[in-house]
C-alpha cells in the first residue's frame, strides 16, 4: 500500500481526503487511525466525517484557508502509523437461512451452480470487513464476499425488502437496516438490530470493524427475536488483536 | 397549538438539520431553504434552532387553536388569514381559532410558517426535522395537532415592519457552484457544456434530490462510494445530472462533478418541474 493521499476542496466548508483507488482492509484501516489523530487535534473544529472505501470526507464547523488545513492535516498524516491497530470488533451475527426469510437463496443457488448448504457455508466463512455506513441509517458495506457468491443484481429491484434482511448483490453482501426497496437476492435473515433512534449510538458497528455470519434455526431466530424485544440478547464480539 | 384540517402536498416539521450523524448513515435534513426558514425564526425572535413548518406548493388550512404570533416565508402562495390576505416577511398576530390557508402560487415552492416559540415535537439525534425511519413521522397529515412551546419572548410590541425580500431570490435561474471533486475528470467539452447550457429541472424533484432533464454525454465510470453532501451534483454513467438536496443518502457512487454553495441550495430549493437553472462556476 503506498501512503499517497490526496487533499482536495469539497464546497467551501469540507475536505476529501482520498487514498488509492482500490478496496482494501489496510486501506480502511489506515483512514480510521487518521481520523482519530484527526479528532484528537481538531475536534473543535470539525462537526462529522463520512468515511468511504478510498475516502474520509471532513465537515468543518468553521471557515478555514484550504492550503493552510491541508498543511497541518498533512503533519497529522505523518503520525499515522501502517502497524497501529485501531480499537476494532468482531461481531458474530446470527442468521436464519431459512427459504421463507431467503426467499431468493434456492433461485441464487441455482444460478451460481452451487447447492443451498454450499451457499451458506461460503456466507458464513468469511471474517468480512465493515469498510463503512452509508446508503441507508445503519447500512454496512461489507468487504470479502467469496468469489463464488458474486452475482448480478436483480433486473428488477422489490420495493419492500423486510428489516434485517442479508442480501448479495453484485461483490457485496449486506444487510438491510429497515424495510427499504432493494435489488439485492435476499438470502437470509437476521434478528439483530443495525439501527435504533433509541440509543445514543444508533449503530453499534464502526468502520474497520469485523463481522461474521452465524448459520441459526428458525426456532432459534423466535427465540432471539423475543429476547431481543426484551433487551435480553447481547452480540457476541470479540476484540480483534491481529 | 395548530391543528392541521388540510395538509397539502407536503408539509413537514424542519429546523436546521442533524448535524455530527453522517458516520452512521444518518441524512443532515433541515429546512430546504434554511435562508427563508431562518428568516421567519429571526422577525420573531425565537431560538436560531426553532423548528418551523415548511410547505411544499401551499394548498394548505391550518386552524390555531391558541392566539400566537406568526411569521410566514419562502414562497408566496397568497396566505390568509380567515380570508384575508396577510404579509410575508412580518410579524402576524392571531387570534385564536383563526383559519389559516395558503392558495394562489404568485413564486417559489416551499413557504415556511414559523410560530412565537418554535414547535414543540420529537428530538431525534438533536433535530424535530422529520425524516423518514428516524422521526415517527415523515410528513404532517390531515388532523395532526401540532405543538408550540410557550414564549413570553416578545418581540418590541410595535415591530411589525415588514423585512424586505429580493424577488431575484426566487427568479434568478443562475445557481452558484464549485468545481466537484471529480470535476477535473471531466473532458474539455463535457465541462463547457456543464456550464454553458440552460438545465430544466425533471419531474424528478423531491427534498432528496433534483434530476435536471438535459444529459451530458458521457464516458466517466462510477467511483468507489464516498462520501456525499447536500448541494452535490452527481454525473451518472447515463448521463443524467442528480443535485442532492438536504434527505441526501451520505455516501454515492457517481462522479461528482459540481458543489453548490449553500446560497444555491436555497435558492434551488425555491424551484420546481420545469423552471431553468443556469450553472454559474466560482
Amino acid at each position: 500500500m503506498t501512503n499517497d493521499v490526496q487533499y482536495k476542496p469539497f464546497g467551501d466548508s469540507a475536505i476529501l481526503i482520498t487514498w488509492e483507488n482500490t478496496i482494501a482492509p489496510e486501506i480502511i484501516r489506515n483512514i480510521n487511525n487518521f481520523k482519530d489523530i484527526i479528532f484528537h487535534q481538531k475536534k473543535e473544529q470539525l462537526v462529522d466525517f463520512i468515511i468511504g472505501y478510498n475516502s474520509l470526507l471532513l465537515k468543518y464547523k468553521v471557515s478555514f484557508n484550504f492550503y493552510d488545513e491541508v498543511q497541518e492535516l498533512e503533519e497529522l498524516y505523518k503520525l499515522t502509523d501502517n502497524n497501529h491497530q485501531v480499537s476494532a470488533v468482531r461481531w458474530e451475527i446470527p442468521v436464519c437461512y431459512d427459504v421463507e426469510f431467503g426467499f431468493d437463496i434456492e433461485s441464487l443457488s441455482r444460478e451460481l451452480k452451487l447447492t443451498v448448504e454450499e451457499v451458506i457455508k461460503k456466507h458464513t466463512a468469511v471474517d468480512y470487513t465493515v469498510y463503512f455506513i452509508g446508503f441507508l441509517p445503519g447500512f454496512l458495506y461489507l468487504g470479502g464476499l467469496d468469489d463464488d457468491l458474486e452475482i448480478n443484481r436483480k433486473a428488477t429491484p422489490i420495493l419492500n425488502v423486510p428489516k434485517g434482511s442479508v442480501a448479495i448483490g453484485g461483490k457485496q453482501t449486506g444487510i438491510y437496516p429497515q424495510e427499504s426497496a432493494g435489488g439485492w437476492h435476499i438470502i437470509g435473515r437476521t434478528p439483530v438490530n443495525f439501527f435504533n433512534v433509541e440509543n445514543k449510538v444508533p449503530c453499534f458497528v464502526k468502520s474497520g470493524d469485523k463481522v461474521q455470519f452465524k448459520p441459526i434455526s428458525r426456532e432459534t431466530y423466535e427465540q432471539l427475536e423475543i429476547d431481543i424485544s426484551l433487551k435480553q440478547y447481547e452480540i457476541v464480539k470479540k476484540s480483534i488483536h491481529d | 397549538m395548530i391543528k392541521i384540517i388540510s395538509p397539502g402536498i407536503l408539509t413537514s416539521i424542519q429546523d436546521l438539520g442533524r448535524v455530527g450523524h453522517a458516520h452512521f448513515g444518518i441524512p443532515t435534513s433541515g429546512a430546504m431553504d434554511k435562508q427563508s426558514h431562518q428568516l421567519a425564526n429571526a422577525i420573531l425572535n425565537n431560538e436560531k434552532n426553532a423548528a418551523t413548518l415548511e410547505i411544499t406548493y401551499g394548498n394548505v388550512k391550518f386552524e390555531f387553536l391558541q392566539a400566537c404570533e406568526i411569521c410566514i416565508t419562502g414562497a408566496n402562495f397568497s396566505p390568509e388569514i380567515n380570508g384575508n390576505t396577510i404579509a410575508l416577511n412580518k410579524r402576524v398576530a392571531v387570534n385564536r381559532g383563526a383559519v389559516f390557508t395558503l392558495g394562489k402560487r404568485v413564486y417559489g415552492l416551499r413557504t415556511y410558517l414559523a410560530i412565537q416559540g418554535g414547535i414543540n415535537s420529537e428530538t431525534i439525534f438533536g433535530s424535530r426535522s422529520f425524516y423518514e425511519g428516524i422521526t415517527t413521522k415523515s410528513n404532517i397529515k390531515k388532523g395532526d395537532i401540532i405543538e408550540v412551546f410557550n414564549s413570553n419572548k416578545r418581540t418590541s410590541s410595535n415591530n411589525y415592519s415588514r423585512f424586505k425580500v429580493d424577488l431575484e431570490y426566487f427568479i434568478s435561474s443562475v445557481i452558484e457552484c464549485y468545481q466537484g471533486p471529480e470535476f477535473d475528470l471531466l473532458t474539455d467539452e463535457q465541462q463547457k457544456k456543464l456550464l454553458n447550457t440552460q438545465f430544466t429541472i425533471s419531474p424528478k424533484n423531491s427534498r432528496m434530490g433534483y434530476m435536471l432533464t438535459e444529459k451530458i454525454e458521457n464516458q466517466l465510470p462510477s467511483i468507489l462510494s464516498s462520501g456525499v453532501l447536500p448541494g452535490t451534483v452527481q454525473l451518472t454513467p447515463s448521463g443524467e445530472l442528480i443535485v442532492l438536496m438536504r434527505d441526501c443518502q451520505v455516501t454515492g457512487g457517481y462522479p461528482r462533478v459540481l458543489q453548490l454553495t449553500e446560497s444555491a441550495i436555497n435558492r434551488l430549493a425555491q424551484k420546481t418541474t420545469g423552471e431553468k437553472v443556469i450553472i454559474n462556476l466560482i
